[in-house]
């Protein structure tokens, strides 16, 4: 399989502070990755770090969403294939959205259950509705890669189980950061483990429970 | 013994300020010189609560007039305001725009009159090319402050130009809109004060009315202008504002013709320093000299003098005043009823431009400093009492606060001052550019020089002293800014 990422001993920060050292890292097309760790440990930074490689062809799902405020929910999604339109349709559609690119967008937005919230502001939505509405937008980009920071921490685990798995359907690489240890076990098939900005465990999820993260989380 | 505490820097310039303003003060003339001013002023007063809408059929024109300038001068000034916002990172941009913004409404029509004459593009001008230069400046900062997480998802690969209108235009977008209101309040101030040089706006008729004793006209005029004002925000909609901007543009009296030959002679003659156009051999250099030092020690150094002393009074005067003006119309201090009364007062100061005020106070006492120190005090104490006022609604007392003088001292003073000094840093340079146009009206400021220099026809020494006073604003701006720094002053309330 060919590589995604190849990292050898890489470096990263954040706001001039080395946070990740000794960084070394394959991603093959087709893993489904689950990032794990305390938080701070260094998650964010290795995220972005990987989507600094692959921005032409991976979608990011930032912690904090990176939506915009005062747009609806089918503007923010539709920003995800803002490079592939002219400037004139993407003036088109923020003036009076074209009915071909709203039933696009109405498609991706049909499996997170979003679809009544189309024409919403997403100042106005609340937190688990704003996080779906950035994962719509991961989803509508076309490249195959996803990048997601905590990307189901506020939507309930029925909904988590559900997105991941849309998730998982229509791009082909996967890498999730996650809290919940049993989600992200189910999810992955293999699994990092972050821990004093290294990476400490880099294994398949076959046959792992959580209890086996614990180290992780000990000092 | 205890060593004193040390006076905190917010003490020491204030201290400073009042200190200058008192010098100022002192060597102010400050005489009333008519005979009977508090007979006039009760006549005033008279016509005053006896409004006479009837009075002239000219009260619809003047008011549609003034409206019609507003609203395409504001119009003007957002569109080239906005395009230059996108242009501020250049140095000339923002320059230019600082230019233009630090010469009043009244200079630049003074200006375009000689170019265009009466016609409606030197109303439009006049409000719309410093407006653009406000503008410009504001509608950067917005969108500076807009939220650059977006910026960071959005897929590589995108235009610059999407990128703008998807993620930095759409938050900036309410900020325009409330921003643009505020302007055409200001745009309709500037409109009605145009009609004092000529344009057919409030002014015009104000002054006429005026001048003929016509009080309870002039009291109509004043009302229905407050009313526009109050009433904006139920007739200015976003889906009639083609409407009236189409309708502006028809009733103005475009039919005025200017002549080509007329503007050409003006840039490239009239406004050349006098020898150097009548240059006829050997001492040019020489005439230059006399020629610039008459200008400047004889005009523009006394005119600078007596508007920075104005001002300063003006300045310190605002402050004092707004704090009497903020606590009426905050709910710390009175309940519903009083408050709603001080809302109506303070509406109706700063509605009031300072010119026209400034105007009145001067028919009735004579040309002195005091109806200029008590116009541009009452209006601006009145803007930034407003705002301080509705700022202390977003103060939290504990419950078992005291009460009375005691709460205004020791509970919402100590909130309020450093953002009340902010503000009246903000209108520092405000209120300068209006000290220096009174001087039209008579008193000795620059604007009294420039006045006079049109008058004459000395097209080359009214345009040196407009630069002297654009050069005297923008070093004000500069002087506030670096005190706003140097206290950490900031504030996030519109004042411009």
């Amino acid at each position: 399989m060919t590589p995604v990422f190849d990292l050898t001993n890489e470096s990263a920060g954040y706001r001039g502070a080395t946070v990740l050292t000794g960084v070394t890292l394959r991603v093959t097309t087709g893993e489904r990755i689950a990032l794990v760790g305390e938080s701070g440990v260094g998650k964010s930074t290795l995220l972005r770090l990987l989507y600094g490689q692959c921005r032409d062809r991976a979608s990011l799902i930032p912690q904090e969403f990176g939506l915009v405020q005062s747009l609806t929910v089918f503007h923010n999604v539709y920003m995800g294939q803002l490079h592939e339109h002219s400037l004139w349709r993407n003036f088109r559609n923020l003036l009076r959205p074209v009915q071909q690119d709203v039933e696009a967008v109405r498609d991706v937005l049909d499996g997170l259950r979003l679809e009544d919230k189309l024409f919403s502001t997403v100042g106005e939505l609340s937190g688990g509705q704003q996080q779906r509405t950035a994962i719509g937008r991961a989803l509508y980009h076309t490249g195959d890669i996803v990048l997601g920071d905590e990307p189901v921490s506020n939507v309930d685990e029925h909904q988590a189980r559900r997105i991941l798995k849309i998730l998982g359907e229509r791009k082909k690489t996967c890498i999730l950061a996650m809290h919940d240890r049993a989600l992200a076990l189910d999810f992955a098939d293999r699994l990092i483990g972050l821990k004093g900005g290294q990476i400490v465990l880099d294994e398949p999820t076959a046959g792992m429970t959580p209890d086996d993260l614990d180290s992780l989380y000990v000092h | 013994m205890d060593s004193p505490r040390p006076r905190s820097p917010l003490f020491k310039t204030t201290m400073a300020f009042v200190l200058i303003a008192l010098a100022a003060t002192i060597f102010a003339d400050l005489e009333i010189s008519t005979i009977h001013p508090w007979v006039e002023l009760k006549r005033l007063l008279l016509g005053v609560v006896t409004p006479d809408f009837y009075a002239t059929d000219n009260l619809g024109g003047a008011l549609v007039y003034t409206l019609a300038f507003a609203l395409l001068g504001v119009a003007f000034g957002n569109i080239f305001g906005f395009v230059l916002s996108l242009l501020f990172f250049s140095r000339i941009v923002r320059t230019g725009c600082a230019f233009v913004r630090s010469v009043h409404e009244l200079f630049w029509a003074l200006i375009f009159l000689q170019l265009f004459g009466l016609s409606p593009l030197t109303g439009i001008l006049a409000i719309g090319i410093p407006y653009a230069g406000i503008i410009a400046k504001v509608y950067a900062e917005i969108l500076e402050e807009a939220d650059p997480a977006p910026l960071q998802a959005i897929p590589e690969g995108t235009s610059r130009a999407s990128a703008f209108i998807f993620v930095r235009l759409p938050d900036a977008w309410s900020h325009f809109k409330t921003y643009s209101m505020y302007r055409l309040e200001c745009g309709l101030r500037s409109s009605a004060v145009l009609g004092f040089v000529g344009l057919p706006t409030l002014g015009f008729h104000l002054e006429s009315a005026f001048s003929q004793g016509l009080y309870s006209e002039v009291s109509a005029l004043l009302i229905l202008f407050y009313f526009i004002i109050a009433s904006m925000r139920v007739w200015m909609r976003r889906a009639m504002l083609p409407f009236y901007l189409v309708g502006a543009a028809a009733i103005l009296p475009w039919g005025l013709s200017f002549s080509a030959e007329n503007i050409w002679r003006f840039l490239t003659h009239d406004i050349v320093p006098y020898p150097l156009r009548t240059a006829d051999g050997g001492d040019v250099m020489a005439n230059m000299g006399a020629w610039l030092h008459t200008m400047l020690i004889d005009q523009a150094l006394p005119g600078a003098i007596a508007t920075m002393q104005l001002t300063m009074i003006a300045l310190v005067g605002t402050g004092l005043l707004t704090l009497v003006f903020f606590p009426l119309i905050s709910p710390l201090l009175f309940k519903r009823p009083a408050r709603t009364l001080g809302h109506a007062f303070l509406v109706v100061i700063r509605s009031t431009p300072e010119y026209i005020l400034a105007y009145v106070l001067l028919q009735l006492w004579g040309p002195s400093m005091l109806p200029a120190i008590i116009a541009l005090t009452l209006h601006n104490a009145g803007i930034i009492g407003h705002l301080v006022g509705r700022y202390t609604e977003t103060i939290k007392l504990r419950v078992d606060a005291c009460t009375g003088i005691r709460r205004y001292g020791y509970e919402i003073l100590p909130r309020i001052y450093r953002q009340m000094l902010a503000l009246l840093f903000y209108r520092w340079e405000v209120i300068m550019r209006e000290t220096a146009i009174l001087g039209i009206l008579g008193i000795m400021t620059l604007g009294f020089y420039v006045d006079s220099a049109f008058a004459d026809l000395r097209f080359d020494r009214a345009i040196l002293l407009i630069l002297v006073t654009a050069l005297l604003n923008i070093a004000v701006d500069i002087i506030s800014r670096r005190i706003r720094s140097r206290l950490r002053l900031q504030t996030s309330m519109e004042v411009q």
